[in-house]
């Protein structure tokens, strides 16, 4: 379960002055739901997740995540949390192997433990031709997998995507795709965020528009068809972020 | 704070940095071979120069003393000079060093001098030049002994011996043990060494583990697990002070087995055939080498808090950087900042005290010169010691506040 209430976060600009990164976020994803946070680039995707995995502190609000508050029990929602993004990148000189089992011994977990879930993610994940190889000669696909695999280590409740899948080819993307989807159904809570319109369509169970830090828009993407009643979600997103604020109080 | 996690982030960063070849260049290589490498070539080059000198007598012209057949006889007999036919312009050719040097004799030099009276000779010469400088030295010898001769003489003929004109003579006495004398002589050198080593060793694991993995992105992977920053920051830091203290090993290692082995096989090679100078060079390398071992140590345990702030200062200095270029550009000028107060306590008439056992790099320095040299002032030494790890505590202190703080850790 993940509960986001007022989630704000400003940023101090020499130029800009003050920036609300997020501002008044609210939401609530149940487990086994795959809720996609959908916006443009720099409309506070990255600062929201990064509020929910902890690696930011909020200015106002508050969160709980796996039913952890991410401001007092910030070490408790990480080791609840698997977090992949384009900007979580592998050592290199390690191995995949390696590198779960890091993720794994700073996640707590036994040697023996770390050993039984790294082969049976090698299994899922189709990682063994590659397990003991260095990360630095990985093709995207190899290392979307390593990725994955290293969110997976702990066996979280709770992931979170921040835009996975940027930068990467069709089929690294598929893979990414697919795996989101694996989640919701093993119950997890999964939030998505990105700024393409098809892969929301695809995976998401309910859709948040969110731009400039707040979330103006929130629902199945059946009932935004209905309140927009428009049928495309680019258009739907385009009249959210021009219309305006609906759920900012 | 979890010593498991600290250990767990700090055998990950162990791993890493012995697969990485740049570190391995920089801890490994250039301590062990490179430095003493080249502080080989020096000391090899300046001893190969001064047999050179030696073995070659400098190239005098003699000028007027046509009157003075003696005299001029005895300067071309003398074998530790080459005497030059008469030129026109010689002044220009001692300043071209095609002439070391010229004599002047005054007129009627001989006949002064057998008549009992005095007499001027000028050298002319190249000051600073270490032929010319052979040249005037030889000069002077040949003068020297032709002056103690007169004087002896001159004494017989007044039925005196030559101790009427010395009653007193000055013998100084060294009560410096050679250790001392070797302090002074390469005590200053050695915590120079260690303090640009301890440095660099530091410079490329503190910039790779901080900003280097902000630009490779491996940070966020990093504080998206459940450990503490303190913990990462320590786990961090004790691989930054492994690579350090790491370089200062490699190069203490290597400069002892460099000075020992070397040493000997450098004063043979230079000797060769020629005993004296044998005998002379290894006299020489061994008064250099020659240090208290009990005070190496001592350095290297006043080395330590000092590589225990430079690993925490560069590691605060790097984590404000976005990328390991910018990074570069940060801590590359730090090196002269290191560099001035050490060269400050390599000059002579530097010594420590209470003010400058406050100012740090430079105050390790001095004490370290006189810890090789035997000498152990305990109360400056704590006092260093004591100063020198408060640096290093708020250093670390800063360190662990700085990675704490949002805008240095996701600035973009």
């Amino acid at each position: 379960m993940i509960e986001a209430r007022g989630l704000t976060k400003t940023f101090r600009d020499k130029k800009r002055g003050e920036i609300r990164a997020a501002d008044s976020v609210s939401f609530r994803v149940a487990p086994g739901q795959i809720y996609g946070l959908l916006g443009a680039n720099g409309a506070g995707k990255t600062t929201t997740l990064r509020l929910l995995a902890t690696l930011l502190q909020p200015t106002s609000g508050g969160a709980t995540v796996a039913g952890f508050d991410v401001v007092r029990d910030a070490q408790q929602v990480r080791a609840h949390v698997g977090f992949l993004a384009a900007s979580t990148a592998l050592y290199g000189r390690l191995t995949a192997r390696e590198t779960l089992a890091y993720f794994g011994k700073l996640h707590g977990l036994a040697a023996a433990d770390i050993a039984t879930r790294t082969q049976r993610l090698a299994d899922e994940l189709d990682m063994h031709e590659f397990l003991d190889r260095r990360c630095e000669k990985f093709s995207t696909g190899m290392k979307q997998k390593t990725s994955i695999a290293r969110t997976l280590i702990h066996d979280p409740a709770v992931m979170i995507f921040d835009e996975p899948t940027l930068g990467l080819d069709i089929m690294a993307a598929r893979t990414i795709v697919k795996f989101v989807r694996e989640c919701s159904a093993r119950g997890k809570t999964v939030i998505y965020s990105t700024h393409i319109m098809s892969e929301v369509e695809k995976i998401c169970d309910t859709i948040g528009i969110i731009h400039d830090g707040r979330l103006l828009a929130e629902g199945t993407l059946a009932a935004l068809r209905t309140r927009y009643a428009e049928h495309d979600l680019e258009e739907i997103f385009v009249r959210a972020v021009g219309a305006p604020p609906l759920l900012a109080s | 704070m979890n010593w498991t996690h600290i250990f767990t982030v700090y055998g990950k960063e162990l791993r890493d940095m012995l697969r990485d070849r740049r570190t391995l260049i920089s801890m490994v290589v250039i301590p062990t071979i490179a430095m003493p490498g080249l502080l080989a070539l020096v000391v090899a080059v300046s001893f190969m120069v001064e047999r050179e000198v030696a073995a070659t007598p400098p190239l005098v012209m003699i000028l007027g003393g046509d009157d003075s057949p003696a005299t001029r006889a005895g300067l071309a007999k003398n074998p530790n000079l080459t005497i030059a036919p008469p030129q026109e312009n010689w002044r220009q050719h001692i300043t071209d060093k095609k002439l070391r040097a010229v004599v002047e004799l005054p007129p009627g030099l001989d006949a002064t001098l057998a008549a009992g009276g005095t007499a001027t000779v000028n050298i002319y010469h190249y000051e600073g030049e270490v032929r010319s400088s052979r040249a005037v030295a030889e000069v002077r010898k040949f003068f020297d002994t032709k002056t103690g001769a007169i004087v002896t003489a001159r004494l017989a003929e007044r039925g005196l011996t030559p101790a009427a004109i010395k009653p007193i003579e000055l013998k100084p006495q060294n009560v410096a043990p050679p250790e001392k004398v070797g302090g002074n002589l390469i005590g200053g050198i050695i915590p120079y060494f260690f303090l640009i080593l301890a440095f660099t060793g530091a410079m490329y694991p503190a910039m790779d583990l901080t900003a280097g993995e902000k630009e490779r992105g491996t940070m966020e992977t990093l504080l998206c697990s459940p450990v503490g920053r303190v913990d990462i920051v320590l786990g961090k830091f004790l691989m930054i002070l492994t690579a350090s203290l790491g370089t200062v090993a490699c190069s203490l290692l290597s400069m002892t087995v460099t000075f020992s082995i070397g040493g000997s096989i450098l004063a043979r090679s230079i000797g060769g055939g020629d005993a004296a100078t044998a005998t002379r060079a290894a006299s020489k390398i061994a008064s250099m080498t020659t240090l208290d071992p009990v005070g190496l140590l001592a350095v290297v345990g006043m080395v330590l808090p000092m590589v225990v702030l430079f690993a925490a200062a560069l590691f605060t200095i790097s984590l404000f950087a976005k990328s390991f270029k910018e990074a570069q550009s940060y801590v590359s000028p730090l090196i002269v900042v290191i560099l001035m107060p050490a060269m400050v306590g390599l000059l002579p008439g530097v010594e420590l005290n209470w003010k400058l056992a406050l100012v740090p790099i430079l105050n390790v320095s001095l004490a370290s010169k006189e810890l090789v040299s035997g000498v152990w002032h305990w109360d400056l030494l704590g006092l260093i010691f004591a100063s020198t790890s408060l640096y290093a505590a708020i250093a670390l202190g800063l360190a662990v506040r700085m990675f704490n703080r949002e805008s240095v850790i996701f600035r973009t």
